[in-house]
């Protein structure tokens, strides 16, 4: 008698396409998928306890390891949180300053996005490597700020480390008219490409009330035509004095997220134009204690950080250290509707699917 | 829709609730919700007052109770964090009902509080602990939790073994 079994395989915690230690129990039907289940927790490190015990200037060497290709995001919104919970007021340049890095990071978190989204394809390395190579000239502009490339620590509580050097803005206004190139040239040569459009259509689809019932964010919930960005809906820092368009598609499959990230890029570089142009000269921070004491009290604060949204709530007892710091990561919430869009999918399709999604799995397991 | 309209429409339809707005020491608009109706109102949260997205799932250990604070936004209309609070005097068994059901966007944060916070979700279709191993000892984000260096040997024995793991 003819007789059929699902088999259930492991999927990591090993292995190249999850882009760190990240396990999925894959229960299959032949090559179809009817079970996924994503495991966590190789990589935590206990940040939110870790800081607990810490001041919160010291904290924010710990949200650069987050995500740790989008260093600058996550001070950023950390730095927002706790200015939120003390009532810290920041200097218009230092705000221009961080708007600048983050936007930056978009670009580099975006671009290498897409690079490994090809790399998962089997277009090995090729297209990653061009992304390395302009992400590399925007980490020599974070270098030249913070001295570090990728762990930058460059926003602070109450405004920024330091004064942007004298080259600094020189460099990127030479370098904008590039990447405006770059991005281009990627649209050029990958998004008509025959092999990846046969993997990327139609393959991982999120329909809009799924991606919004699941609490996804950033360009997933976009590329499924939801047009939700914190940058407009909740403006924080100067975002209301910037004109940018909020991108969306409509399809929300893989090759519409990669659509979605070419976007946002072209936004991120107009905003950067503007940004550039009408940086004002005046203080670089506001003076704040190193054992910064909030009055009594809770804050929630978030940030469209290029993943998602990144949100950090903090509860202080009026002592320096936060009694309670809570990390809001866009990459492990992003995951929870995983297994709804690859169920009914081939185990090639995960890869593809994963990748679209865009995760760091420090950020997923903090 | 301003924080006072959210406030008088949830009154209207729960008037048997006691929903408290807590004035002191927050920066955002924030209810207490009693734990056994917390369901109803998120219910009439997202389907009457337009809160569709639940941002974060979070919990806070205080010596007197244990707190589970969700944020919440609405995506169709933009704008600032409604916080819901419930409090969980009970510091043995402290026990919720999941929001999973309604925003099935709590799985893994609710997971995350059981796991770190050890407090249980009723409902919840799959809890189990997400970044800790099974036989754990403890829950680190409790205030009682020893912050220390634990070592290999202490923890290796509790680690569930292959093909349980």
């Amino acid at each position: 008698m003819l007789k059929t079994e699902t088999i259930t395989i492991n999927m990591g915690p090993q292995h190249p396409s999850t882009h760190g230690v990240f396990r999925m129990v894959l229960t299959l039907n032949g090559e179809t998928i009817v079970d996924l289940k994503p495991m966590f927790g190789y990589l935590h490190r206990g940040l939110e306890k870790t800081s607990e015990s810490r001041t919160y200037l010291q904290a924010v060497p710990f949200t650069d390891r987050l995500d740790y290709i989008c260093s600058m995001s996550n001070n950023f919104a950390y730095a927002v949180a706790v200015e939120k919970l003390a009532g810290i007021e920041v200097p218009l340049r230092a705000e221009y300053i961080r708007v600048i890095m983050a936007e930056l990071t978009r670009l580099v978190n975006h671009m290498l996005a897409v690079g490994f989204l090809f790399n998962d394809l089997g277009a090995w390395y090729t297209p990653v490597v061009y992304a390395f190579r302009e992400r590399e000239r925007i980490l020599d502009l974070f270098e030249m700020a913070s001295g570090s490339r990728m762990m930058c620590n460059y926003i602070r509580p109450g405004g920024v480390a330091a004064d942007l050097p004298a080259e600094f803005l020189p460099q990127l206004r030479k370098m904008i008219p590039h990447l405006e190139n770059f991005v281009r040239e990627i649209r050029f040569y990958l998004s008509d490409n025959e092999i990846f459009k046969a993997r990327a259509v139609g393959v991982g689809f999120l329909p809009a009330d799924m991606a919004v019932a699941y609490s996804i964010t950033g360009p997933v919930l976009r590329a499924s035509g939801v047009k939700y960005d914190v940058r407009k809906a909740e403006p924080y820092s100067i975002y209301d004095q910037f004109e940018f368009d909020v991108p969306t598609q409509v399809a929300g499959d893989v090759y519409a997220r990669y659509l979605q990230r070419l976007d946002e890029m072209d936004e991120s570089l107009k905003i950067l134009r503007q940004a550039v142009e009408r940086i004002p000269d005046g203080e670089y921070a506001t003076k704040v204690p190193s054992r910064l004491r909030p009055p009594k009290g809770e804050a929630y604060a978030r940030i469209e950080a290029p993943k998602g949204e990144l949100g950090f709530y903090l509860v202080s007892d009026g002592s320096p250290n936060p009694y309670r710091w809570r990390n809001r990561p866009p990459s492990l919430i992003n995951l929870s509707a995983l297994r709804e869009m690859c169920l009914g999918h081939k185990v090639a399709d995960v890869v593809t699917i994963l990748g679209s999604i865009d995760i760091t799995l420090a950020d997923v397991d903090r | 829709m301003t924080n006072e309209e959210i406030l008088s429409k949830l009154k209207e339809a729960f008037p048997d609730v006691a929903i408290q707005v807590q004035t002191e020491e927050t920066k955002d608009f924030t209810l207490i919700v009693p734990a056994e109706r917390l369901v109803e109102v998120a219910t009439h949260l997202r389907d009457h007052l337009g809160f569709d997205y639940l941002s974060d799932v979070t919990s806070v250990d205080y010596p007197d109770r244990f707190e589970v604070v969700y944020h919440l936004f609405s995506m169709k209309r933009g704008g600032g964090v409604l916080t819901l609070k419930v409090h969980l005097p009970d510091k043995e068994h402290p026990e919720v009902d999941s929001v999973t059901p309604i925003w099935p966007g709590a799985n893994y944060q609710e997971r995350e509080v059981y796991d770190l916070m050890g407090i249980s979700f009723r409902n919840h279709p799959d809890l189990r602990r997400i970044m800790l191993w099974d036989g754990f000892p403890g829950h680190p984000l409790r205030k009682d939790f020893e912050n220390r260096l634990y070592t290999y040997k202490e923890l290796e024995p509790t680690r569930p073994k292959p093909p349980n793991w």
